[in-house]
């Protein structure tokens, strides 16, 4: 299906479907979200079997602020859609897709590593590209880039968050 | 090699002690200068490949850019049978504890050659998760810049590191 | 033999105190630091015997929040961060990176670009998997795989020097295009290699293929039926090897890739053996690419988009000393025009003002699919970039291909998965 044909079909069900740049987006409460998936995955037409990708933004001038992102493929019909679930940030749990998609495993692992949502019914949420021991979620806004300044023969570069010109 | 004679009277030592010391001191130069030789002759390095510098490291090792020349084709992975840890490629947070152990079950003599700005300086990601410099953690002996160096870069880098155990020496 | 075998298999331990026999299963851990894991992996294996029971993997350890440095730098210079991920295909991060920029803009790459870039992606494609051919056949024994490899690979990396100027990491894939053009003894040497490389796959055929002893340590080891790689995300070679004919250069063709004629190697095996046999015809099938992208670089054009606002201002070019700067556009802005002096002042630090919105872009790498999720906030440096890349997935698959096989046989496994640590921990 084109993507005007899918956000037209996906109107029906989502009817804030967004068809932006050539690529539909969906927005879905997270109490909807399982619900939503599999309706998506087993509609013939739809047929979106293939999780391509779980990730999270952050947006702190935003209500909610956390955005869970689910990418997923179709391999019969090779068209893609965009899943969207808010967050609030006191409250980030969503409830893991890993029954439907055993693929989600590790991606909800880093979206929790980096992120910190919280995926209810994951069977083994804790970090994996940080160390067991760090503390923060660092791809959030208000974390930090890190990194030192350089101190070369009197001329001080400070990191690069702190640089006025990149 | 002259040897500058002293009178005893201002060394506090009778002359033959002086004479004695002098050639003991040959004899431990010639013999340090022989150790060094042989040592750098055939260093092997540890297998420490991280990241990109790793590929370029094992190109270094590879048909065109021998480092067979020099006795170092063979990556022992044990490293208690390595002297050299090449440290190629960006260390993450993560693996910072296992460098430093690596490090420490290397038995001595060992150098330390940090190829790429990651491992020298934290090269471009100057951020929370890459450790700014492997100097931080183990003592370093030859930086080679690059990102990531040529082959020919690391291969001078080796070479420079040759000259220096030769040149300082590590008996006395 | 089969008896001795079952004596490997358990380890019985006699409690000295009560008398009874307890079967011990042994908790081993391989990496991150080791010879055959491909980069900093750590497996944690457990062992009953020499079979392995469970295997859980444990990544992170070349984690360097690249993803949090795109968020502190312009767009352009986002291509320089990401195209250290992949570190075995730099071009195809750059592609994806370049072509979700591209969308955003809403400009199209101009044509010869468009070549270019195929061209060079599908280059790297059979340098990746000539690196695989080399590491997998030295960690199952066969070193002198080893150094033919790297030799083929030296040959395409004289390819990208000459026409990059760096051996990796190239940043050359720029959003609007790439960054110029061939130099003019470009075609020749690329019309060399596309002559030199056929037969020395020939080469690695007749010594791998019906080797008893390759046979012997691919086939049936590492085995990944259909379904388990569509659930656990898996695509690439690995997909292709159980039968699943998906390429995104056929499904979803990006940069003109359904203007060109070429096949996608497909097996049935679903084992090393397979994937083996997948990757050396893929290699086939890049270079019968390359020549059709070569035919069409005889008629000249620009490289770059024509938009100020997007395209790098100087029109570079390699000079003796490296990649230099054109004379006439230097005295251009130096001594003739005071807007095209502050024009390139601002392209240059600040870059492009991207406006706002996301877009997931994915091509096919030589591992799989490659995806970019970017999101920009209208300003001059990205809000979000996600790479989603191919070996975090298809790791992922490994204790279900490893599990009830051998130790040994878990080397072999891995090779299969060709995992770059690069891009799995980002």
């Amino acid at each position: 299906m084109s993507p005007e044909e899918l956000r037209d079909r996906l109107r029906e069900r989502f009817p804030d479907a967004l068809l932006a740049r050539g690529e539909v987006t969906l927005f879905v409460d997270r109490s909807e979200l399982l619900d939503a998936l599999v309706r998506l995955r087993d509609q013939p037409d739809l047929s979106f079997g293939f999780l391509s990708s779980v990730t999270a933004t952050d947006h702190p001038g935003r209500e909610p602020r956390l955005w869970a992102v689910y990418e997923l493929r179709s391999v019969q019909h090779a068209h893609r859609v965009r899943l969207k679930v808010g967050l609030p940030a006191d409250d980030p749990h969503v409830p893991s897709v890993t029954p439907l998609f055993p693929t989600a495993d590790w991606h909800e692992r880093e979206t929790f590593d980096l992120f910190g949502i919280l995926f209810d019914g994951h069977p083994d949420l804790e970090r994996i590209l940080l160390p067991a021991d760090w503390e923060g979620h660092p791809l959030r806004k208000d974390e930090e880039l890190g990194g030192v300044g350089t101190d070369y023969h009197g001329a001080f570069i400070p990191p690069v968050d702190e640089r006025t010109m990149p | 090699m002259p040897v500058e004679r002293l009178p005893g009277h201002l060394t506090g030592r009778a002359p033959e002690e002086v004479e004695e010391e002098a050639r003991r001191g040959i004899l431990l130069t010639t013999l340090d200068r022989a150790v060094s030789w042989a040592r750098t002759q055939s260093m092997w390095p540890a297998t420490f490949g991280l990241a990109c510098c790793a590929i370029e490291m094992m190109s270094a090792g590879a048909g065109r850019y021998d480092l067979s020349r020099w006795g170092m084709e063979l990556f022992r992975a044990s490293p208690r049978q390595a002297d050299l840890m090449i440290v190629a490629g960006r260390v993450s947070q993560k693996m910072a504890p296992v460098v430093r152990r690596i490090y420490d079950q290397m038995v001595e003599p060992k150098w330390v050659v940090s190829m790429g700005v990651c491992a020298s300086a934290g090269g471009m990601f100057t951020n929370y998760a890459v450790v700014q410099g492997v100097d931080t953690i183990v003592p370093v002996d030859i930086y080679v810049p690059g990102c990531p160096p040529k082959p020919e870069m690391l291969m001078f880098g080796i070479l420079k590191l040759q000259e220096k155990v030769r040149e300082t020496g590590t008996i006395r | 033999m089969d008896a001795a075998r079952d004596e490997l298999r358990h380890v019985d331990v006699r409690d000295h105190r009560t008398g009874e026999v307890r079967q011990e299963t042994m908790i081993i851990n391989m990496g991150p630091q080791h010879p055959s894991t491909h980069g900093v992996l750590r497996l944690l294996l457990e062992l009953d015997g020499e079979t392995v029971i469970r295997c859980k993997p444990i990544i992170g350890y070349l984690h360097t929040g690249i993803e949090k440095n795109t968020e502190y730098r312009t767009w352009v210079q986002g291509v320089a961060y990401v195209t250290r991920a992949d570190y075995l295909a730099p071009f195809f991060n750059e592609l994806a990176y370049c072509l979700s920029v591209e969308r955003l803009l809403g400009v199209e790459a101009p044509p010869r670009a468009q070549t270019i870039r195929v061209l060079l992606c599908e280059l790297n494609r059979i340098a990746s998997h000539l690196v695989w051919l080399a590491t997998g056949g030295m960690e199952l024994g066969a070193v002198s795989v080893m150094l033919y490899g790297f030799r083929e690979r030296e040959l395409i990396l004289d390819v990208f020097e000459a026409v990059t100027g760096l051996r990796m990491n190239h940043q050359f894939i720029r959003p609007g295009g790439v960054l110029m053009d061939l130099p003019d003894d470009g075609p020749r040497r690329i019309a060399e290699i596309l002559d030199a490389l056929p037969p020395r796959i020939d080469d690695y055929e007749r010594l791998l293929s019906d080797n008893p002893i390759w046979r012997e340590r691919n086939v049936g080891i590492g085995r990944l039926s259909a379904e388990d790689a569509l659930a656990l995300g898996v695509t690439g070679p690995m997909l292709r090897s159980a039968g699943v004919s998906v390429d995104l250069r056929k499904d979803e063709p990006y940069a003109g890739y359904e203007t060109y004629d070429f096949d996608v190697p497909v097996g049935t095996g679903a084992d090393a053996y397979t994937r083996y046999v997948v990757r050396i015809q893929e290699m086939r099938q890049s270079l019968r690419i390359c020549e059709q992208a070569l035919e069409r670089l005889r008629e000249p054009g620009p490289v770059m988009v024509d938009d100020p606002k997007v395209g790098w201002p100087p029109k570079l070019s390699v000079g003796p000393d490296g990649i230099g700067n054109d004379e006439g556009y230097l005295h251009h802005i130096m001594e003739e025009s005071m807007e095209a002096l502050i024009h390139h002042f601002k392209m240059v630090t600040q870059g492009v003002r991207v406006p706002e919105g996301e877009v997931y872009t994915a091509v096919e790498s030589p591992r799989g699919e490659l995806g970019y999720y970017v999101v920009s906030a209208n300003e001059h440096r990205p809000y979000r970039v996600h790479i989603r890349d191919p070996s975090f997935v298809n790791l992922q698959a490994i204790p279900t291909m490893v599990e009830g096989g051998l130790v040994a046989d878990t080397i072999a496994a891995i090779a299969s998965v060709d995992p770059v640590m690069g891009g799995v921990d980002r």
